[in-house]
């Protein structure tokens, strides 16, 4: 049977660029939607009725929401060039690491972005904290995956791509090379992967974009 | 690898606690049980243990820890492989029941926890609240169990745990805040599954007394409540 597979997505989602990613580093052919967030599609509503968001992947009809479990879904069904270790203690280690990702380091880093002020010094402590744990885990390895690109490094690919945007914004070094020197050149060594950089969003959309998605918050403190 | 002693560092009350060792009992694992009364401290293995939440549960397999639920889950149904298995076997019923699961701890539990810790209007948004999602949940049983016992079908599974584990305190947040959860018209499937998930081998043992959980909310809400007014 031919297989049928589409991603729902926009274009410059990190969650949804996780997805294409993992396509692509499984070398499976798909057809891309792309959705506008203010307007959404009626498959998308349809596809993902709890949270209304992409990106959504359909396999043969069935849709799979929630990025990350998108990445476990395309792994176990696509079995060429596995993204989660197979030993069952590390792939544990990197299921926690994409959550703490998730839940933690991304917040974390985001309020540094929209705040200023002193609301901003107090950020950057707690952002600081929790980017140590990633530097930690990096000690001894090219990728958080090892020798090559896998799950984490998908997990954590949002950082490689928006980390030196949102710093060229606010002006202010989030992931500084002296302080986390393996994070830095991790950063480096993904965003230079051929599979990654052919997929990498115009940089220059991308600061466009941020800095309308700060201007909210400019305006709350003025 | 699955001959290697196994301790899991845990609190009666917690739900998260259960979900670990449901799954070792459905493994037919031996394990050590360290209690840990976090509301009075932790200890020095649970601060090594799980440097980056300090939060339990915690399983320590030959020595190595694995921290958050619903990845203990996981990582024991992958160990232990032989015994039955909690995930399902298809892809896409295994990312179905994992993004229920996702689903119940990032939007369902904070809510059901509101209509405890929190008060008037808040506590009433939150029943509500806590009320649709079970009926998403309902909605959801039905497609998965395809007409059997549980969310596994004629076993529990990882979703039947993810869920299940909070019973005791639905049961004791429906009589404290005088609200009705799994109902047997809203939600008629959840409330037949319920009374089954209970009485499952695997779990009886570990579901708290419904009793001595009551008494343990009251002092949760009076601490809780108590240091909010402090503030």
């Amino acid at each position: 049977m031919a297989e049928e597979l589409k991603l729902f997505r926009t274009w410059s989602s990190p969650y949804s660029l996780r997805v294409v990613h993992a396509l692509k580093i499984k070398g499976l052919e798909y057809e891309t939607i792309l959705e506008d967030l203010q307007n959404k599609s009626a498959a998308v509503l349809e596809y993902n009725p709890t949270y209304k968001k992409v990106p959504v992947l359909v396999h043969n009809g069935k849709p799979i929401c929630e990025s990350l479990l998108i990445l476990e879904y395309i792994d176990e069904t696509w079995k060429q060039r596995p993204l989660l270790p197979q030993d069952p203690y590390q792939k544990a280690m990197a299921r926690f690491w994409a959550k703490f990702g998730d839940d933690k380091v991304l917040p974390s880093i985001w309020t540094v972005f929209i705040s200023q002020g002193k609301e901003q010094e107090e950020a950057i402590a707690p952002a600081a904290g929790n980017l140590k744990f990633l530097e930690e885990q990096l000690k001894g390895k090219k990728f958080f995956g090892g020798e090559t690109i896998g799950y984490l490094d998908l997990a954590f690919g949002w950082m490689a791509n928006l980390i030196s945007i949102l710093e060229e914004i606010v002006d202010l070094k989030l992931v500084d090379p002296e302080i986390f020197p393996l994070l830095s050149t991790w950063m480096n060594t993904f965003s230079d992967d051929p599979v990654i950089k052919e997929c990498w969003p115009p940089r220059d959309k991308m600061v466009e974009k941020f800095k309308a998605m700060r201007e909210p918050y400019l305006q709350r403190t003025a | 690898m699955a001959t290697e002693k196994v301790k899991v560092l845990g609190f009666w009350p917690s739900p998260f606690v259960m979900r670990a060792r449901i799954a070792l009992n459905m493994k037919s694992v031996e394990y050590e049980f360290q209690e840990e009364n976090v509301m009075v401290s932790k200890s020095d293995l649970l601060l090594k243990s799980n440097p980056v939440y300090k939060k339990i549960p915690v399983l320590i397999h030959a020595d190595r820890p694995v921290c958050e639920s619903l990845i203990i889950v996981q990582y024991v149904d992958e160990v232990w492989a032989s015994g039955p298995a909690i995930l399902p076997s298809d892809p896409y019923d295994r990312a179905t029941a994992r993004f229920w699961a996702t689903y119940i701890d990032d939007k369902w539990f904070p809510r059901l926890f509101a209509i405890l810790l929190s008060e008037g209007e808040e506590a009433k948004k939150a029943a509500e609240e806590s009320g649709e999602g079970l009926v998403l949940l309902e909605e959801a049983f039905t497609k998965c169990s395809k007409g059997q016992k549980f969310f596994g079908g004629e076993r529990i599974s990882y979703l039947d745990i993810a869920l299940g584990c909070f019973l005791a305190w639905t049961r004791v947040i429906e009589k404290m805040g005088n609200v009705s959860l799994i109902d047997e018209t809203k939600t008629p499937n959840l409330f037949k599954w319920a009374h089954h998930f209970c009485a499952d081998d695997a779990v009886k043992d570990v579901m708290p007394d419904t009793d001595k959980l009551y008494h343990f909310s009251k002092f949760l809400v009076s601490k809780v409540k108590g240091s909010a007014a402090q503030k």
